[in-house]
């Protein structure tokens, strides 16, 4: 890259290549189990082999007896702890029964997995071999698995609740009453979202030191900033004496937007012992013990006028949280709630959500969060009413689009969409996709024997978290805000370190960033170091999650840049005599306008800004400004995606054969990078709807827990991806830009499900629900074949 | 436990260490050679990450004993290229994206250096079988199999040229 000839373009919109690479394809990365500090410890759990049960009795004097072993601790033996793990989000107007969370079970067991001891040594292979030799003796209690089931409290989990119900909360707006008795049709579905894992390629891992009454973590986190602040409260330890360190994380998928009891239990045992423990999760534990997300039952509701025109439509969801509630469990049903009207005008909506305890891990955001499994509600019944209306699945879309020139548009339930141009992604979907050629060759197929469907889901979701407005305590109760943080500081030689408090770890965020400040200071994205992940290196922040790094971080460090920029216009007017509202940034340099030799590189104004006689009067030294950006509203980019897919008849299993995206999110920083966050969302979709499941029997044992038998995708099931994208700015930041990395989960599931269900309609199939492995949806043709 | 000695060629460079019989090859290869490139993802031999050369052929190391290795030849990701000397894989996984976190990344280049080492010429359907054993959660494999292919027309163009 360089400045050279280029700087008439912007750097933003291009498709660099990643600043993050070359360390990463080379082996040079530095991710939590890279990092090796003098004297290291390592720990292991001993966890529950039982869903439920009282624990009788833990006998470690075999494990202690062993040389390499140099403590096993259990719940009592964890003194100073101010609390239990932390619950940070409910839904506003509720109470929300919380039970007691311990890093290490206290007197009872509540699912597979929970930790019963900790065993820590000074050797990773043995410290394994003693948890194996840690006796513990449990009372098995009655196991309760099935959400409805656990709403019965005939078993009951935590006795001090009494029940096993969380809490039941409502999000609504107009007359549902009115909207059903207007229609003239109404379908009624169960759809059933079931429980996936986030699948992070990396697994957890945490490295404790405490030295010189300083706590370092270093955590396979998104959210550092969480996990300092939380630590030194747990721990009783000044927030300043906390750094915490995400390094290169390995992915994350909202399974690491957590404070998990493992990273508490590393820093009170690194400061116990004098020494730095290190744990680093098996794949097993991860799939039992790293939080889950979905697991939804949802009887849906949807009145329609004949002529497709939708009234009414009402949701009631039982989630399933599973045994305890982690940091934002409560909240992440709904968060769907919001965006329950999809990209439809709807005069009446409400979502009523049930939340359940069971004796499972706890469930908690992944990818999406709520919002995959509301659009999954929305498209696949709106596909069912196409049907029974005898109307095309793009015609009752078109019908309910919210049109273009509406926006912003407030729904019935008060969330302002900020911008949206449906019909125009739909439109430049079925400009790639011909569907009449499309049904005359799948009835062509058909004569052969081959089964192939298309299914179309046209979403829109929420993100950008968040507007405290809406957030905060005194909106949606969040007991914090939304906004981020961001310092831009210009050196003396023009070199440029940006620090966002935003925790990217794999979307390439530094990169985007670079180019955003590149393009206000007259430099090249190469001279501009992206830093972050590390607390002690920036102000507070609130790290990366639901799809709000670049909407809300991207804009933070623009209006850092942009008051830099301010301030250099400002130097260079006063060394070239003439007026600041006369220099412009072009060519790499800021210059005076209409006379482009006129000017100074950034690295002139930066040798200037430190040499304060060489300053306007009254002007301070430096060149290095910070910005704490609160959005007014959330984003909400959209979409129009469809799946073209075989089913073997004979087996059940389908193929995804073709899969079409139109997505907008606005102006593009490296539409590199949005294509890439695209495939990976909708990956994670399909895997969820074709191979994926976190599958408990009803003992409470998880029966897929390594990646056997949770099956992730492989490059051999899927095919290459034919995606485009529309850019309809939105109004809520200054770049136009909304967020990306959920929108492809969240718009997918629904499009593959449709699909299946198209190519077997001939068959009688007419509804499914995922996952849609062969044996589901062979049973499913034969009991329609009868 | 008792401990065995092993000789090994890593990256070019002879090395011998000491360790118990059970200790895995990708254990041995990232604490007692000190190479972290390869990762550990799973359990049970499945995602790949871990994936080397050993004599020459693409292996899971944490399903090879270190001791197993004795008088191989290993290249690990450290050793494939370098920044200012990529190989060819590693050059078109930049330019295509074929990474996002980087996990998966060192075990899914060697997995396809291996495969053009075998097959300079596949075509999009051999690309995706080779790599079936390595997963990757971030990029949806399109820029992976992308990469690849790129990577083979490249070093076609280079072995011509």
């Amino acid at each position: 890259m360089s400045v050279a000839g280029q700087a008439e373009r912007s750097w933003v919109g291009r498709a660099l290549k990643r600043k993050e690479d070359p360390k990463l394809i080379t082996g040079r990365g530095n991710y939590v189990d890279d990092i090796v500090l003098p004297g290291t410890l390592y720990a292991a759990f001993v966890r529950s082999p039982e869903a439920h049960a009282r624990i009788v009795s833990v006998d470690a004097s075999a494990a202690m007896e062993r040389d390499d072993v140099v403590m096993v601790a259990t719940a009592d033996d964890v003194d100073g702890l101010a609390g239990p793990l932390p619950m940070a989000w409910v839904p506003p107007g509720v109470e929300v029964n919380t039970p007691e969370h311990w890093p290490l079970a206290k007197g009872a067991v509540k699912h597979v997995g929970d930790p019963v001891a900790v065993v820590i040594g000074t050797d990773r292979y043995s410290v394994v071999d003693a948890a194996d030799e840690v006796a513990v003796e449990y009372d098995p209690l009655p196991v309760v698995t099935d959400p409805e089931e656990a709403l019965k409290d005939e078993t009951i989990i935590h006795e001090s609740l009494g029940t096993n119900v969380s809490h039941r909360w409502s999000l609504g707006g107009g007359d549902l009453e009115a909207g059903f008795a207007a229609a003239d049709h109404v379908v009624e579905r169960r759809v059933i979202n079931h429980r996936t894992a986030g699948g992070a390629i990396e697994t957890r891992g945490v490295l404790a030191d405490y030295r010189g009454d300083e706590l370092t973590i270093y955590s396979s986190t998104q959210v550092p900033h969480f996990v300092r602040l939380f630590l030194a409260i747990l721990l009783g330890i000044s927030q300043d004496r906390v750094r915490a360190v995400a390094p290169d994380v390995g992915g994350g998928f909202g399974s690491k937007l957590q404070m998990y009891g493992e990273e508490v239990l590393m820093a009170w045992a690194a400061r116990k012992l004098g020494r730095p423990v290190k744990w680093i999760e098996t794949r097993s534990e991860n799939l039992q013990v790293t939080h889950h997300g979905r697991d939804q039952i949802a009887d849906v509701r949807m009145g329609l006028k004949r002529d497709g025109t939708i009234t009414a439509f009402h949701v009631k969801i039982l989630a399933d949280f599973g045994a305890y509630h982690m940091l934002l469990t409560p909240t992440i049903p709904s968060l769907g709630a919001f965006v329950m009207q999809g990209c439809y005008k709807m005069p009446a909506v409400q979502t009523d959500i049930t939340g359940v305890f069971t004796n499972k891990f706890p469930t908690d955001a992944i990818r999406g969060a709520g919002r995959p499994e509301a659009t999954h509600m929305i498209e696949t019944v709106l596909d069912q009413a196409a049907a029974e209306l005898g109307m095309s699945p793009i015609d009752i879309r078109r019908k309910n689009f919210i049109p273009a020139e509406e926006f912003p548009y407030e729904t019935p339930v008060g969330v302002v969409y900020d911008s949206g141009n449906y019909h125009g992604t739909l439109d430049r979907l079925l400009e790639r996709l011909d569907l009449d050629a499309f049904r005359r060759e799948q009835e062509a197929l058909r004569a052969k024997g081959i089964y192939r469907g298309v299914g179309f889901s046209t979403y829109t979701e929420i993100c950008g978290l968040a507007p405290s407005r809406v957030t905060g305590p005194t909106g949606f109760g969040l007991q914090a805000g939304g906004w981020e943080s961001a310092v831009v500081s210009v050196h003396t030689t023009g070199a440029v370190t940006v620090y966002t408090g935003t925790s990217p770890h794999g979307q390439g965020l530094e990169t985007s960033f670079a180019q955003i400040v590149a393009d206000r200071l007259g430099t090249s994205p190469d001279n501009v170091d992206v830093i972050h992940g590390d607390t002690s290196t920036g102000p507070e922040g609130l790290n990366t999650y639901g799809s709000r790094s670049l909407a809300v971080g991207g804009e933070a460090i623009a209006r850092a840049a942009e008051k830099i920029q301010e301030k250099a216009k400002k130097i260079v007017a006063h060394q070239l005599e003439a007026d600041p509202a006369d220099i412009e940034v072009r060519d790499g340099k800021f210059s005076v306008k209409g006379s482009p030799d006129k000017g100074m590189t950034l690295a002139e104004v930066a040798g200037q800004a430190y040499i304060p006689l060489n300053l306007p009067e009254g002007m301070e030294p430096g060149l290095s400004e910070t910005t704490f950006y609160d959005p007014d509203n959330f984003v909400f980019p959209f979409g129009a995606h469809a799946a073209i897919v075989d089913v073997d008849i004979e087996t059940g299993k389908v193929d995804v054969i073709r899969y079409l995206g139109v997505d907008d999110c606005g102006p593009a920083i490296n539409p590199k990078i949005i294509e890439g966050q695209l495939h990976g969302g909708i990956v994670h979709a399909i895997g969820q709807v074709l191979y994926e499941r976190i599958h408990y029997d009803e003992d409470g044992q998880l029966v897929t827990g390594t990646f056997v038998d949770y099956a992730l995708p492989s490059a051999a099931e899927l095919p290459f991806f034919e995606l485009d994208r529309t850019e309809t700015p939105t109004p809520t930041n200054t770049l136009g830009v909304k967020g990306v990395g959920e929108a492809g989960t969240i718009g997918a599931s629904a499009a593959v499900t449709n699909a299946v269900i198209d190519a077997l309609r001939p068959l009688g199939v007419t509804w499914l629900n995922m996952p849609l492995s062969p044996a589901r949806v062979w049973a499913a043709i034969q009991e329609a074949r009868g | 436990m008792s401990t065995h000695t092993v000789s090994l060629t890593v990256n070019g460079e002879p090395r011998t260490i000491e360790v118990e019989p059970r200790r895995l090859l990708v254990h041995a290869i990232r604490e007692d050679l000190g190479l972290t490139g390869t990762h550990v993802g799973c359990d049970t031999s499945n995602c790949g990450a871990c994936t080397i050369h050993l004599d020459g052929e693409a292996v899971k190391s944490c399903t090879v004993l270190a001791v197993q290795a004795d008088g191989s030849e290993i290249t690990t990701i450290e050793g494939l290229g370098s920044e200012g000397n990529l190989h060819p894989v590693q050059e078109a996984f930049w330019e295509h994206h074929g990474l996002q976190c980087g996990y998966c990344t060192p075990g899914m280049i060697m997995a396809s250096a291996d495969l053009l080492n075998r097959n300079p010429n596949p075509t999009e359907d051999e690309v995706r079988h080779a790599l079936e054993g390595n997963l990757c959660r971030c990029t949806g494999y399109h820029n992976i199999v992308k990469a690849v292919l790129a990577a083979a027309e490249s070093t076609r163009a280079g072995a011509v040229s």
